[in-house]
Parts: C-alpha cells; sequence; structure tokens
C-alpha cells in the first residue's frame, strides 16, 4: 500500500529525514518509535504532504503510485489520513459541520454527490457511539477548549468519518488518561480491517498494549535504525533508547 | 468649479427652499461657514492621513438629485432582510420612498427626519437632540448644513422595539454621479430596546458619494444593536460619520460589515455620560481589488465604572487597503474602566496594505486599558490541517476566514441577518462551503 524508498527531507535547509525505507501493506499495523526530534512527525508530515518540508531525494508511493506531487487534500482524497499531534482550533465551525465539508469535498473530488444529510447523520451517531463521543460535543467549534484529550478523541472520530485506507496517528497516546487511551484504540481496533493499514507513531509503548502492531521500528536521527515485532517495543520501554544508540556506533 | 465651490454656492438656492425654524435654521449657518473655511479634509490633517478624497471630489456630483426614480420592489428585495417583518425607512437618491417603505407612529416613531424638522410637534426632540453630539469638524458639518432627509427614529421609554428597523438609501444611477448626504436622528428612550440595520446600495456602477451623519442617543438602560451593511459597488465611496452618546446603564453595539464599495471612512464615535455604560464596536472588513476602508473609531470615557469592547477583523486581498485608528481617552473622573480593543488582521496577497494605529489617552489612575494589533498571514499548519482532511486550498481558506472573523460574527443577534452576512462573505471570497456557519 505505502512505499517509501530512500526518503530525504529537510525544513529550512536542516536535514531532518535522512533516508527513509519502510513498506506497509493492507491490514498491518505499523509502530514508529523514536526520541524526541527523531524526525517521526516529519515523517508523517510529509507522508500527508504538508508543504513545509522540502522532499530532496527518495520517493512516496501509495498504491502504487508517486503522491509526492499531489496536494495534502488529494492525498486525503486517495485514503491517507493523519492524526494530528497538536490539531488545529478552528472557531465559530462546529465538529459537525466540519466532518460534513471533509466528506462532501472527498465525495466531490470522487464525482460523488454530497452524502444525504440522512445518511450523514446516521454514520455521525454511530461513529460517535464508537468513540463514546456526546452529541453536545459535536455542536461545539472544532478543537476550541477542547482538553488534550477531548481533541485527540476527536481526530480519531474524523478519522472513523472519513475511513481511510491508510491512517497515521502521530502522537495519539500524548495527554490520553487510560480511560481516554482504551476507548480511542477501541475505536481504532474496530476501524482495522484486511483492507486498511495504520501507522502508530509514539514516545512510548502504552497505547501498544492496547493497538497491537505487527511491526516495529525504531527511528533515530532520521533513519530507521532497528525493525521488529512487538517485542521490540518492550524492550525499548525497558531499556530506553541508549542502547541503540550505543549499537549504531 | 471644485465639489466644494459648487456645495457652498448650491446652500443659498437650498437654504432659500427651507421650512423649517430659525433654531435649525442657525444650525445649518454656521456648519456651512465651518465646511466653507476647511473644505474637505486632505492627508495633511493626521486623521485623514491614510485616506485621500481627492480621487472622489474630481467627479461633478449632482448634488439636488431630481427624483422620484421607481424602483420595483422586485429588484430591490435582496438587500431587505424580510418582506415582512421589519419597518422600513427607504430613501432613492436621497428622496424618500413611501412605496418601498413601513414605517410607523404606533408606538414608537420611525418616519422622516424632514417631517421631525418641519412639523411643531416634534420641535421639542429637535432642539433636544438635533446636532448635539454631531462633531462640528468640516466634513460632518457639511451634512450638517444639507442635512434634510434620513431617519426618524424615535422610541419611547420602556418600549422593546419587537422587529427590527432597516434604513436602507439606495441610489439607481439616474445620474452620472450623484453626492447623497443622509440624516438620521435616534433617540433610544430609557429602558428601550431596538436594533437597527443601516445599509447605503447603488443599484448601478455610476459614481456615488455619499457623506451620511448619524446622531443616536441612548438613554438610562436603553440597548441598542446597530449594524452596518458595506457592501456597495466599486464606484460608491462612503463616509460614514456616527455619533453615539450613552447614559447611564446603556448599552449599544455597533457591528460594521465592510464587504465593499470604492473608499469608505468610517468616523464612529462613542461617548459614554453616565456609569455602567456597555459599549461595543465590532467590525469585519474584507477587501479585494482596490477597495480602501479607513475605520477611524473614538470612545471617549467620561464617567466612572464603564466598558468598551472594539474587535475589528480585517482581511486584505490584491492592492486593497484598511486602515483601523482606534482612539480611547479616559477622562480623569472615568475611573474603573475596563477598556479593550483588538485589531487582527490578514493581508491574503503581498500587495495588500493595513495601517494600524491604537491610541490611549488615559488620565485616570484606577483603569484597565488593553490593545493589541496584529498583522499577518494564513496560519500554515492550520491550512496543512484542514487540507490534510480533503478540503481544498480555496475552501480551507474560506474556513479560516470564516475562524478568523467568529469574534465578530458571533455577536450578531438577528439570526436571520447572520445568514445573510455569512452569505455575503461566501460570495465575496467566492467560496460555498456548504453549510452556514
Amino acid at each position: 500500500m505505502l512505499k517509501i524508498k530512500n526518503l530525504h527531507a529537510s525544513v529550512d535547509d536542516k536535514d531532518i529525514l535522512k533516508g527513509i525505507n519502510l513498506e506497509v501493506n493492507a491490514g498491518e499495523i505499523h509502530a514508529i518509535m523514536g526520541p524526541n526530534g527523531s524526525g517521526k512527525s516529519t515523517l508523517s508530515s510529509v507522508i500527508a504532504g504538508n508543504e513545509n518540508f522540502e522532499v530532496t531525494q527518495g520517493s512516496v508511493s501509495f498504491e502504487n503510485e508517486n503522491i509526492l506531487e499531489l496536494a495534502p487534500e488529494e492525498r486525503a482524497h486517495k485514503g491517507i489520513f493523519l492524526s494530528f499531534q497538536y490539531p488545529v482550533e478552528i472557531p465559530g465551525v462546529s465538529v459537525t459541520n466540519f466532518i460534513k465539508t471533509a466528506i462532501n469535498e472527498t465525495r466531490k473530488a470522487k464525482g460523488l454527490d454530497d452524502m444525504p444529510a440522512s445518511e450523514m447523520l446516521k454514520m455521525i451517531k454511530t461513529k460517535a457511539d464508537l468513540l463514546e463521543i456526546d452529541r453536545k460535543f459535536l455542536s461545539r467549534s472544532l478543537n476550541e477548549g477542547f482538553s488534550g484529550g477531548e481533541k485527540k478523541r476527536n481526530e480519531i472520530f474524523q478519522m472513523a468519518m472519513l475511513e481511510p485506507k491508510l491512517a497515521i496517528l502521530d502522537e495519539t497516546d500524548s495527554g490520553l488518561d487510560i480511560d481516554a487511551l482504551k476507548i480511542v484504540a477501541n475505536g481504532v481496533n474496530k476501524l482495522k480491517s484486511k483492507d486498511n493499514a495504520v501507522i502508530v507513531i509514539t514516545h512510548y509503548q502504552r497505547l501498544l498494549d492496547y493497538i497491537v502492531p505487527d511491526f516495529v521500528h525504531v527511528l533515530i536521527n532520521g533513519k530507521i535504525v532497528k525493525s521488529g515485532t512487538k517485542e521490540l517495543a518492550f524492550e525499548l520501554e525497558e531499556k530506553g533508547y541508549d542502547w541503540i544508540k550505543e549499537e549504531l556506533v | 468649479m471644485s465639489l466644494k465651490e459648487k456645495l457652498v454656492s448650491s446652500y443659498l438656492a437650498f437654504e432659500s427652499h427651507l421650512e423649517e425654524d430659525s433654531h435649525v435654521h442657525e444650525i445649518r449657518n454656521k456648519a456651512i461657514r465651518t465646511f466653507e473655511e476647511n473644505g474637505f479634509p486632505t492627508i495633511k490633517e493626521e486623521a485623514w492621513k491614510y485616506t485621500s478624497l481627492k480621487s472622489i471630489l474630481k467627479k461633478d456630483y449632482s448634488i439636488f438629485p431630481k427624483g422620484n426614480t421607481a424602483v420595483e420592489f422586485k429588484d430591490v428585495r435582496q438587500y431587505f432582510l424580510y418582506d415582512l417583518d421589519t419597518y422600513k425607512i427607504v430613501f432613492i437618491d436621497g428622496i424618500y420612498s413611501s412605496f418601498l417603505s413601513d414605517t410607523t407612529h404606533d408606538g414608537l416613531d420611525v418616519c422622516l427626519l424632514s417631517a421631525a424638522l418641519n412639523k411643531p410637534k416634534y420641535k421639542a426632540v429637535i432642539e433636544a437632540y438635533f446636532n448635539k453630539i454631531a462633531s462640528k469638524n468640516s466634513i460632518t458639518s457639511l451634512n450638517t448644513a444639507f442635512a434634510k432627509e434620513g431617519a426618524y427614529i424615535n422610541i419611547p421609554k420602556n418600549k422593546e422595539v419587537e422587529k427590527p428597523i432597516e434604513i436602507i438609501n439606495f441610489s439607481t444611477g439616474n445620474e452620472a454621479a450623484l453626492m447623497v448626504q443622509p440624516r438620521n436622528l435616534i433617540v433610544v428612550g430609557e429602558n428601550a430596546h431596538v436594533q437597527i440595520i443601516e445599509r447605503h446600495q447603488s443599484l448601478t456602477n455610476n459614481a456615488v458619494f455619499t457623506n451620511s451623519v448619524t446622531e443616536l442617543f441612548a438613554e438610562k438602560r436603553a440597548f441598542v444593536d446597530y449594524y452596518k451593511i458595506q457592501n456597495d459597488h466599486k464606484n460608491a465611496s462612503l463616509i460614514d460619520n456616527t455619533f453615539v452618546n450613552q447614559e447611564r446603564d446603556s448599552n449599544c453595539n455597533v457591528h460594521t460589515f465592510s464587504l465593499g464599495g470604492n473608499i469608505t471612512r468610517n468616523n464612529l464615535n462613542f461617548y459614554q455620560n453616565g456609569e455602567h455604560c456597555d459599549s461595543t464596536l465590532k467590525g469585519v472588513t474584507i477587501l479585494q481589488e482596490k477597495q480602501h476602508v479607513d475605520h477611524n473609531t473614538l470612545v471617549h470615557h467620561i464617567s466612572p465604572n464603564c466598558e468598551s469592547h472594539q474587535d475589528y477583523k480585517g482581511l486584505y486581498a490584491d492592492e486593497s487597503t484598511g486602515i483601523f485608528n482606534g482612539k480611547v481617552v479616559v477622562d480623569k473622573e472615568a475611573q474603573k474602566i475596563n477598556a479593550f480593543q483588538q485589531n487582527n488582521n490578514i493581508l491574503i496577497n503581498d500587495n495588500a496594505t493595513v495601517n494600524a494605529k491604537p491610541q490611549l489617552e488615559i488620565f485616570a489612575d484606577d483603569v484597565k486599558c488593553s490593545h493589541g494589533c496584529t498583522i499577518g498571514q494564513f496560519d500554515e499548519d492550520a491550512l496543512f490541517y484542514l487540507r490534510s482532511r480533503g478540503i481544498g486550498k480555496k475552501e480551507s481558506e474560506a474556513l479560516l476566514m470564516y475562524a478568523f472573523a467568529n469574534t465578530v460574527l458571533e455577536t450578531v443577534k438577528i439570526p436571520e441577518l447572520k445568514r445573510r452576512i455569512n452569505k455575503l462573505i461566501a460570495n465575496k471570497i467566492g467560496v460555498n462551503i456548504g453549510f452556514d456557519i
């Protein structure tokens, strides 16, 4: 589904990604772990099309199509979703109206008519229930005054509504208490199928107790330096990253 | 002959047709002298530094339109809030249109200034209020000298006006260039409530120059919501001079939506003459091409324990220019004042210009005054967030514009008006985002 080859990316002439190779297939869950500043969020931003980052080398293809020239919205239309570490506040635009716009813009790009209002309402209800989201929450302005946990839950709600093929969860666990973490993880697991894939980006192994990865990759200094199965995550939790850094020297 | 000379010499003819009492006539004579001495303001004056009237003044305006041009309701319907549920005072080329208006004397006066100036029964009100708070500067004096027609609204004590009042000035373009000077006098009695919408609208692209003066008196505990919609054609220029006098415990809110026109200058002045007054001045300005809007606000805190809130948001595209010149004066006696002023601007293109100039003159020592001005571009992170959800660049920018203007839009209290303004903004930015905000 996603193939990244020798990806180099920089921001303001500073190299952040220095040759990433990664392949994610349908039905898989990948975890990318690494210390602060290793390039985890840059990688997710580059996949989603953030124009602040310049790709200097390498390729990213999605379903066998080069996506590096595509605008962020075009990548979204193809089924790539990024759950933001810091979702942006949009005062005056309700959660419901925002998600309606996002869905209908995506449908428009595919040559479809707007989703009928009744169908939209039903879908919103189902997905909100899945994530235990209160109805009142949906009429609030997008992310405005939301707690950290509410913002993350709202990100996963949007993911549930947009039904992406590839979801990248960037530090979705940060700012979540254990109950909220379980709800979010449970939502992600229920949405998971053999046809879609998830990349979980995290500092800590904690989230991986609930969203169990098939593969774990360690990103240090802009490169994936080690890959393994979920046991690698436990090892990182126990020993930190220093032993890997030492191995590299 | 310059426009100034033309106006001064026309005054004699105008004056000879007046039928009103000598009190107002004297005011006029004094006003025309002020204008004759000072003329139109130029950029040499500090308050007009960023707004030059030169390009407007060189046109040959008709000052006394021949009048009574028929306008069909169906052609102007879109400019009214509702067909029925509002009082309407409508002027066509400066002349009252009884056909399009819906006035009343039943429990309140919603009628014409010309009637109020001429009929003896209004004499006491005119003497008490007319030209009492309007500034005596040159441009306002020009209006005072020729003040003949406009809205006269008098709401008695304790009256809660159940439907909004619309004041609409249409210009038909029957004259190649037209100058109009509407004059509104609004008195809101003790504990009375009213909502007013004011609009200037040209129906063709012919040049119009409007020099409007509104005096608004809010008596004790009065509550006034005033909305100005400025979405005129590209050859229509407007100088709006509005003066608000508040007595104790009154609450006055003026929202100004500047979405069109050629040159628009808003001189909005608030005077707080009693304790516990609350004043709100808000505006959304969205400009493109070479449009120019100059917001010149004054809040004069004369009495203690009052509040004022200013919030102006501006979005500027192409080569448009915006000015925000916000002045707050706190007199020595006006202790325990809270005065807030906020002015945020987004430059959509590199060629757009904003000049922001907050001025605080504080003579009291126990007050809270704050002001903040920002000039920036769209937040790149916010744009990326929206686009990553599949929303196109243009639509994402539109959503950010709405979000930016939201602090002003959210206090529009008439739902239908809010819907209309949202629509105007959507049209203005050329985007249909598929829902009303």
